[in-house]
């Protein structure tokens, strides 16, 4: 079992921001986050565009905000789980939280912080009716462990960097990759689309463009696939393979979030502006895209002040008896965690002879 | 000035909107301005050309702006893609747009 003060889930740029505020509190974080790295959406899609409206800074790109937070919550040593997804919500009697993963890891905090965003990401699935009943039947959204796919025969769908990378390092393992895309044009890196064309030439992929999977055949466990070429039916045949890999990128879904018994209001999660950010769970707060009230405005800038005060919020509901006044960092300094202290110089007061 | 566009909803419901063309708005915040797609149903990467949540059906033979490698390539991958297929977030409000019918594609 984790344990932590504060359990926030979703490792985007305002639960990485809550850490910060936490630790000035001296309340302990942990992030949970269904993607392998943090930084939610800015790390996963669009590391490299700039954002232009971060208080004091003209232009920064979202993968250097996010490397910039990761340094500034540093000395306040949160705890990550990452890869796995927040899925049941439990209160205990004394008012604390079990948060447990889908993959079994439980961690306990005295609060909750859903920082969650748009959702956890999932696979887009394309839409051909009967793919969902040969799901681990021979049809995979991702590649967990490539050594599954050993002298087996697998067919890839997609056109960007996952399709062709997994097409790459699969054509070792493999006996047979087929890569199926709509277009002849690929768009991941250059130097993919081009070792891919070298392996087309050595014969270690195969490569059907312009065209798309329409169709999956086969009695309990998936045997074959439609393709459909050049948007036509009439050109429709049919291919055997073991495994169908669909790789068309992710897309955020509010998910087990939604069954948390939180009030839900436009795909997002009612809280109380007027206060503290709170849901209709005590004990439960929501903060950056994730929430919703009157006027609300999705952006990073906005999550920062609700983090800002969903922690105040959150010290008096772990510490109902004590005093406490905020304190300006340039006046207190930072101490963290890790026995850090980052504090103004002192003036120095000198006479002039 | 306001322009007149048609725009059928997921549900099938056709409405006549008045867009702006003097605040830099794209169909897909005409779309959302309006609400006529539940919020986090459209719109989702907020208008990078990185989803597809705004894919439209262009209905009429309004001249728009050529497609971007972007548009393009996203589009390329999105699903229910047809050959009047854009997306509403790459397609700014101008004047030259009056008339324009629409048909938001299905939700993936």
């Amino acid at each position: 079992m984790i344990e932590t003060d504060i359990l926030i889930i979703g490792a985007g740029p305002t639960g990485l921001f809550t850490v910060f505020e936490a630790g000035l509190l001296k309340l302990k974080c942990h992030l949970i986050d269904g993607l392998p790295q943090p930084g939610g959406q800015l790390a996963e899609l669009y590391p490299k565009k700039p954002i232009y409206d971060i208080p004091g800074y003209p232009e920064v790109l979202a993968g250097d905000l996010v490397d910039n937070l990761m340094e500034q919550i540093k000395p306040f040593e949160p705890g990550f789980t990452l890869g796995e997804r927040a899925q049941d919500l439990e209160k205990l009697d004394d008012g604390t939280f079990i948060v447990t993963t889908d993959e079994g890891t439980k961690h306990h905090a005295k609060v909750v912080a859903i920082a969650g965003g748009l959702g956890s990401f999932e696979p887009r699935k394309p839409p051909i009716s009967n793919l969902a009943d040969y799901e681990k039947k021979g049809v995979s959204y991702m590649v967990k462990n490539p050594e599954d796919y050993r002298d087996q025969s697998v067919v890839i769908a997609g056109g960007g960097d996952s399709a062709l990378d997994w097409s790459i390092y699969l054509a070792d393992i493999a006996s047979e990759v087929t890569l199926i895309h709509r277009r002849n044009e690929f768009r991941g890196a250059l130097e993919s689309v081009d070792r891919v064309k070298e392996l087309k030439d050595l014969g270690k992929i195969k490569l059907i463009t312009p065209a798309e999977v329409v169709g999956i055949e086969g009695e309990s466990q998936l045997e074959s696939l439609v393709i459909r070429k050049n948007n036509n039916p009439e050109e429709d045949f049919k291919i055997e393979t073991d495994h169908f890999i669909p790789l068309f990128g992710l897309s955020p879904k509010l998910g087990p979030i939604s069954k948390w018994g939180l009030e839900i209001e436009k795909n997002a999660i009612k809280v109380d502006n007027s206060l503290d950010y709170q849901t209709n769970v005590p004990g439960v707060y929501a903060i950056g895209d994730v929430n919703t009230y009157p006027g609300k405005l999705k952006l990073i800038l906005c999550g920062f002040h609700e983090a800002t005060m969903m922690c105040q919020s959150a010290y008096q509901r772990i510490f109902p008896d004590k005093r406490y006044v905020m304190k300006y960092t340039t006046v207190g300094g930072v101490t963290g965690f890790d026995g850090s202290k980052k504090e103004a110089p002192k003036a120095v007061v000198k006479a002039i002879d | 000035m306001d322009i007149k566009i048609t725009i059928t909803d997921r549900e099938g419901e056709t409405h006549v909107v008045d867009a702006p063309t003097d605040i830099a708005m794209n169909l897909m915040e005409i779309v959302r301005s309006y609400e006529l797609a539940p919020e986090g149903t459209i719109g989702i990467c907020g208008g990078m050309a990185m989803c597809a949540s705004c894919q439209c059906y262009i209905k009429s033979d309004t001249e728009l702006p050529e497609m971007e490698m972007d548009e393009e390539a996203m589009l390329a991958e999105a699903f229910h893609v047809k050959e009047n297929s854009r997306l509403g977030c790459q397609i700014p409000i101008t004047e030259d747009l009056e008339g324009l019918v629409v048909e938001l594609a299905p939700e993936e």
